[in-house]
């Protein structure tokens, strides 16, 4: 692996936390680590709002936790999270087109900001019938795309990510893990796709700007040498 | 395309003159915008303020039937109507509001007397309201016909499950305490005790208990030891289900007629319905308040990247007031054109700030900033603007495009939020270019005038460096480089002082953040507004009720009290006050005197009813009823209650029953009076006393927690007092972090980017010399250098090429003449050229890079000379100054890395060698080996027959002036490689040389300054100028065309500028400064090279020297420090320890030292505060292989 390679290359008169915080392996596990509390902290605050217009049920006793959620949904969108903030920078690198529109803080929180409004969209507004909810809220996810990531490969994996989580969602609901109120889409309601298409591209974009950090470091470090 | 093209110039255009018009006029424009915004929000005023406040509204009772549940089949005016009065309320309330008192007043009695008695008729009350009935016609109604019928209490309540009805009946009253049974209540040894035993401990803003079953603030209601007004009040609060006017006309008839208020004129005419509107949870609060996180964290991101300007808050301010007021005035013109917005304000706020978002104006910011420096205000801000003019309107049409397409989903929630969308951006865009315009320009404006000020001294005495006017930037696009702003652009990491351990960076973290006292203080301040915000109704009486009772006029001082009048029936309270105006126990004692006097043992109290009982309820908290319907697990979200007008009920009392129904336990507690004049102050007292005690529980409460948090936050600040003392360095302070944090800030666009341009420079390597490089000077076009025998190359220093060579003199060593080897120097008299490079540019640039080999003229090593520089990297990043200026931090890096390479290449064969004794020639202030003969006279001892040395070169325009060991000045030209002049009136080598315009200053090596004068002997017509011929009248730098005849003339000597050999020479602003091995610096006039200042401060000899436009001064020393002055007074600024060892060269930008040394590192120092902001350790040991053998040889560098 490329880890091992770059462990012995790092200057010997650092100290134990910098060639640590340094290594790529470190680094790596990091930025996991960040990324799951990331998703996790999303993943309450979007249940929260879901829960209020009782769009997910979940079973009655586990209403009572203090979550109000089952406990296992912000592990495990933690968990996904963090697989996809990772997946995204370490994509760009293989593909070796590096990302590089809009790389600011600033706009990640837009976006993130951005992601939390089609939530609260998809929650609160009161549409005419779903069609044109999952619609709109599909533009609304293109648009996020198109805003802040721009890149074919962003896209692709939005897509692959949001099939994916939705095939999961659907099993799960076939066998009776939650459910939702009024499905309109096999098992689940029809906008679930465009949610995690835009929180693929969220969690994208925030993997992405944590990766610039390791990447100045690394080229700080060449630098140094 | 061509339509593109002129929409994109026109655009720009207007752009151009929109920035001049902004620029020009600021405040008028300021001014205007601001009205603007205020007429735009004036509509706002009409909007209810966002909140959970209950509305009210007011039907008469007369002829009063519920709304119909229906909303079309209401009648009558329904514009007046609430749109939520529809359908029956949740329930009416009916309040009997009880005032009681004992009268006449004896004044044995204690002073539970007063509250004892007037509560024990509260049952008899409650049976008299339980037990009516209406009978009619119809048949008999009773109470629990009508009334609401409430069944169990919450689970979670069993605390007050003996104290709220939990069957039958809504009835509350004060008799609930006790269980609605006189026997316990007259079993009760301590009323106060039972009332308040459920009162909260904390500071409680919602309903509490007391308040539930008094059904008025406990402030009024009289039941505490020390009421001098002796009226009690309560109320019994009825819920009812249905409204039955009969029945409740018929209780109130009845009630009056049994209790007869003689005096009430409280008005009865109208039933208030109170509308409760959904009330926020935590559930709904935590995604609000995660959107407010993310919406503050993109506003912290953003203006982050606000620099390069004279305020950074202002401008951060000034952009979020741009958006703010932008979406405020979409709402109020929203409103204005009939669109009352139905979203929740709160929750669209942050995504309308996001959508609208910060963008333009930072680019805006950016765009201005990085427009040359040196140009009007006007102009940059114009510049600026159209720059920027086509981005920003195609992103404005983008925006608006897509926020179009949002309109068309049909979606009525998001119709609305498009639409407001919509007009935000327009006016968000009109305050951009009005506002925020406005505000950088001012902000600009006001950096150019601190410059202004720096640099107003420099420009008294110097012939004014003017601004360079395009064309000629164009022209000389390298070399022109803005002298004033220059900064340093680091990294931006983390990991930047990589030697500091893990647990000081954390706490390096918390000081510079002052993480924790904007911590503590936004929690106050959120502490502070959730606590107006969600209870101003109950703070607000609390409030006023603490300033009545404690203020010393609260009786008669305030008229709108709860029980006025009827207190001082007896007295005369106006003599009292008039007497004892501020003295609330005298006054009452006096009272208790007069009234003795008057009436002997007894005073009559009335109870009166004034306007300020009216409505009593709405003294209540707004929460009060919500709270009590949610024990019941009703809820008022949405819903209305109806609350009817109360109903007086008056109770006078006498002492006898007063006596009876005294317990015998407080007969023993409140000790009775026995005598009566001497009793009655201890009476008096004993009341009050215990009060304190008691009454404890609504008040204690209140100081204990305010006395708690002063005292946590005092020692909070002490804590943090200590740490600060403990961790922070004794400098610290007011200008350190801010510059660094400015620094972090400082992001060029390419921060980010994956690969940073800067990496892939390659230096250019210039080969030609046979060996070491002796001296170098360079003016950003040309460099010149010299080796060890005397060879000088001149070098473009765009491509690198070698484009004149001037002979070593050593092939003419024989010859006893001088100019012999120059043929035709004095051919032509001609006119000189005025060269526009202005020296600031040029002097700046230049740089001796490399530190001065030894000579050694046998073994030598076989190198190839190596030059590096990247000057011509300059060329391709240009036209961006964050790169400009990146890259000039490099220079400096590979410069000295240069330096080492050379002295590597050197250190290999340069001990193995025995030159030794050719050291005094090549070190002409060598300091450890006969250092003191040397500075005598060392010349003459070799004569003019040895070939002399060059031991320094300056540069400007096409002539190299270089300085020979045999003291010999000369002048060529660059580009032909001639001899334009020498003088040779000076004996002692000359070590260091400035050329300035058409001076020379050269330092000898016995430490005297000789000021020379370059004069061209013009003749005729050859005066051309490159530049435009407007700057005719600027002094500037010449060009001498080969055709000149160019004399080198001796104006001045200082003989004895120092004891010893000058070993640093700069001059700028008109000021010259030498710096020698005697440890001082002396500032001269240039002009009549007159003395100016002596600075003595270091302990070393002086290796470094720095001086630049803005007349500031920084020296190093071989003592390793760094010492800044003021050139205009000659005092010490700062004095910094930099290395550990000499200072081998000194640069300053406008904020920074930049200094090297040779303990082989590089810092770089705040300038205003001595603080080193960052160090960099070269890697290797060159540096220190290189001093050591410096050392050894007895070495030392000119530099």
């Amino acid at each position: 692996m490329a880890e091992s390679d770059a462990m012995p290359t790092l200057p010997k008169k650092c100290g134990p936390y910098i060639s640590s915080v340094t290594s790529r392996g470190m680094n790596l596990v990091i930025r996991g680590i960040v990324l799951f509390f990331i998703g996790v902290f999303l993943a309450l605050v979007l249940n929260l709002l879901q829960i209020q217009r009782n769009v997910t049920l979940f079973p009655p006793d586990v209403i009572t936790s203090i979550f109000s959620s089952a406990w296992w949904v912000p592990p495990c969108c933690g968990t996904a999270s963090a697989v996809i903030g990772l997946l995204y920078p370490c994509m760009d690198r293989h593909l070796g087109e590096p990302h590089k529109f809009k790389r600011e803080w600033s706009s990640v929180m837009r976006c993130v900001a951005v992601f939390v409004g089609i939530n609260h969209a998809s929650a609160k507004v009161n549409f005419a019938n779903n069609i044109q909810l999952s619609l709109t809220l599909a533009a609304l996810s293109i648009g996020l795309w198109w805003t802040f990531d721009r890149s074919r490969s962003g896209f692709g994996l939005g897509i692959g990510i949001a099939f994916l989580a939705t095939l999961v969602s659907q099993l799960l609901v076939y066998n009776g893990v939650y459910q939702y109120t009024s499905p309109d889409f096999l098992y689940v309601r029809s906008w679930l796709p465009c949610i995690f298409f835009a929180g693929g591209i969220t969690m994208g974009n925030i993997g992405r700007q944590l990766a610039m950090y390791e990447c100045k470091v690394i080229a700080e470090k060449s630098h140094e040498d | 395309m061509t339509l593109t093209e002129k929409l994109r110039e026109r655009i720009s255009r207007a752009f151009y003159n929109h920035g001049l018009l902004c620029a020009s006029y600021p405040i008028p424009i300021i001014l205007f915008t601001g009205l603007c915004i205020l007429a735009c929000c004036y509509p706002l005023l009409k909007l209810p303020l966002p909140g959970t406040g209950p509305v009210e509204y007011s039907t008469p009772v007369k002829d009063y039937s519920p709304p119909s549940p229906d909303v079309s089949l209401q009648q009558g005016d329904l514009s007046e109507r609430p749109d939520w009065y529809v359908g029956a309320p949740v329930a009416y309330i009916q309040q009997i509001f009880v005032k009681a008192t004992v009268s006449p007043w004896q004044k044995n009695f204690l002073a539970v007397d007063v509250f004892r008695s007037p509560l024990s008729r509260v049952f008899q009350l409650v049976e008299e309201i339980r037990n009516h009935a209406l009978r009619d016609s119809s048949g008999v109604k009773s109470l629990e016909e009508v009334c609401l019928q409430v069944t169990d209490l919450l689970p979670g309540l069993k605390k007050l499950r003996n104290l709220l009805p939990e069957h039958g009946c809504l009835l509350l009253s004060p008799g609930n305490f006790w269980q609605n049974d006189r026997e316990r209540f007259n079993a009760d040894p301590d009323i106060i005790k039972t009332i308040h035993q459920h009162e909260p401990k904390t500071l409680q803003t919602s309903a509490t208990l007391k308040d539930l079953l008094f059904g008025l603030p406990g402030k009024y209601s009289g039941v505490n030891l020390y009421n001098r007004k002796r009226v009690v009040s309560y109320t019994v609060t009825l819920g009812l289900q249905r409204y039955d006017s009969r029945f409740l006309s018929s209780l109130r008839s009845r009630l009056k007629l049994l209790h007869p208020s003689p005096n009430c004129t409280l008005r009865e005419e109208n039933i208030v319905h109170v509308h409760f509107k959904e009330e926020i949870g935590i559930a709904e609060l935590i995604p609000l308040v995660t959107t407010y996180i993310i919406l503050f964290a993109y506003i912290y991101f953003s203006t982050r990247k606000i620099d390069m300007v004279k305020s950074k808050w202002g401008l951060a301010l000034a952009a979020v007031v741009t958006v703010l007021s932008s979406l405020l005035m979409s709402v109020g013109l929203c409103t204005l054109f009939g669109l009352t917005p139905t979203l929740n304000g709160g929750e669209i706020f942050p995504y309308l700030v996001v959508v609208i978002g910060l963008e333009n104006v930072l680019v805006l910011t950016k765009s201005v900033v990085s427009t040359p420096v040196d140009l009007e205000v006007k102009l940059r801000i114009a510049q600026g603007l159209s720059n920027e003019s086509w981005s920003i309107m195609k992103n404005m049409a983008t925006e608006l495009g897509i926020i179009l397409i949002g309109y068309f989903t049909l979606v009525p929630a998001i119709q609305e939020f498009c639409l407001f969308a919509v007009v935000g951006l327009v006016s968000d865009f009109f305050l951009q270019m009005f506002f925020f315009t406005t505000v950088l320009s001012i902000d600009i404006r006001r950096m150019e005038l601190a410059d202004l000020n720096k640099r107003l001294p420099a420009e008294a005495c110097m012939p004014p460096a003017k601004p360079v006017s395009r064309s000629q930037r164009y022209e000389r696009q390298p070399a022109m480089r803005p002298a004033t702003p220059h900064t340093i652009t680091l990294q931006p990491s983390s990991f930047r002082n990589l030697r500091l351990p893990k647990r000081l960076r954390v706490i390096y973290f918390f000081a510079r953040t002052r993480l924790a006292q904007r911590l503590i203080m936004a929690g106050t301040v959120i502490w502070i507004g959730i606590l107006v915000y969600t209870d101003p109704a109950g703070l607000r009486t609390y409030l006023t009720s603490q300033v009545t009772e404690q203020s010393p006029l609260g009786e008669a001082g305030l008229p709108p009290m709860p029980v006025p009048g009827g207190v001082l029936p007896a007295g005369d309270p106006k003599i009292d006050l008039s007497v004892f105006p501020s003295d609330p126990i005298q006054l009452s004692e006096n009272q208790t005197q007069q009234r003795e006097q008057k009436s002997g043992l007894e005073s009559l109290t009335e109870v009166t009813w004034g306007p300020e009982d009216e409505e009593i309820w709405r003294k209540l908290s707004f929460r009060h009823w919500p709270s009590l319907f949610s024990y019941y697990n009703i809820t008022l979200a949405k819903r209305y209650i109806s609350i009817l007008p109360a109903i007086p009920v008056t109770l006078y009392l006498n002492p006898q029953e007063a006596l009876e129904v005294r317990h015998p336990q407080e007969a023993n507690r409140y000790h009775p009076f026995l005598a009566p004049n001497s009793g009655k102050l201890g009476a008096e007292a004993q009341p009050d006393q215990a009060s304190s005690k008691l009454q404890g529980h609504q008040d204690v409460t209140l100081y204990k927690v305010a006395a708690l948090g002063l005292a946590s936050g005092i020692i909070l600040v002490l804590l943090l007092f200590c740490l600060y003392r403990v961790f922070c360095p004794k400098n610290y302070g007011q200008n350190g972090p801010s510059h660094s944090r400015r620094k972090r800030g400082d992001l060029p666009c390419d921060d980010y980017g994956y690969s940073p341009p800067e990496t892939e420079i390659v230096p250019l390597v210039l080969r030609g010399h046979l060996m070491d490089i002796e001296c170098l000077a360079s003016d950003g076009m040309l460099l010149v250098s010299c080796c060890l025998v005397g060879q000088i190359r001149v070098w473009d220093a765009q491509t690198g090429d070698c484009l004149t060579v001037i002979p070593k003199p050593r092939l003419r060593r024989d010859s006893s003449g001088i100019f012999d080897y120059q043929e035709s120097w004095d051919h032509s008299p001609d006119g000189k050229n005025g060269l526009d490079d202005s020296f600031e540019n040029s002097h700046q640039l230049k740089r001796m890079l490399s530190p001065p080999q030894p000579l050694l003229f046998c073994d030598q090593p076989d190198l190839t000379s190596l030059i590096d520089t990247n000057f011509s990297e300059r060329a391709k990043v240009a036209e961006s100054e964050t790169r400009l200026r990146a890259v000039g931090s490099r220079q400096k890096e590979t410069g000295y890395d240069f330096s080492s390479l050379v002295g590597k290449a050197y250190e290999e064969h340069g001990t193995s060698s025995n030159c030794g004794n050719f050291t005094g020639l090549s070190a002409p202030h060598g300091r450890s080996l006969g250092d003191e003969s040397f500075t005598s006279s060392p010349l003459p001892a070799w004569g003019g027959d040895l070939e002399s040395s060059v031991w320094s070169l300056d540069l400007q325009g096409n002539l190299i002036v270089a300085g020979r060991s045999n003291g010999k000045l000369e002048v060529w030209d660059a580009i032909e490689g001639t001899l334009r002049s020498s003088n040779d009136e000076g004996q002692s080598g000359i070590t260091a040389l400035v050329f300035l315009n058409n001076r020379i200053v050269a330092a000898r090596l016995n430490g005297s300054l000789d000021f020379f004068s370059l004069e061209t002997h013009t003749s005729l017509n050859h005066l051309q100028f490159r530049g435009a011929p407007s700057r005719s009248s600027i002094p500037s730098s010449p060009v001498f065309s080969s055709s000149d005849v160019v004399v080198c003339q001796l104006t001045h000597t200082v003989s004895c500028a120092h004891q010893k050999p000058i070993t640093a020479l700069k001059a700028a602003a008109g000021r010259l400064v030498t710096g020698s091995q005697d440890h001082t610096l002396r500032v001269f006039r240039l002009e009549d090279s007159c003395c100016l200042f002596t600075l003595q401060g270091h302990s070393g000899a002086i290796t470094a020297v720095y001086i630049d436009q803005t007349m500031v001064l920084a020296s190093g020393g071989q003592d390793g420090a760094i010492c800044l002055w003021d050139v205009l007074t000659g005092s010490k600024v700062s004095h910094m320890y930099a290395h550990r060892g000499d200072v081998t060269s000194l640069t300053c930008t406008t904020s920074c030292v930049i200094s090297s040394g040779l303990d082989d590192v590089i810092s770089i120092w705040d300038r205003s505060s001595g603080i080193k902001l960052y160090s960099i350790q070269q890697v290797g040991s060159e540096a220190a292989a290189r001093e050591r053998l410096r050392r050894l040889l007895g070495f030392s560098g000119p530099h």
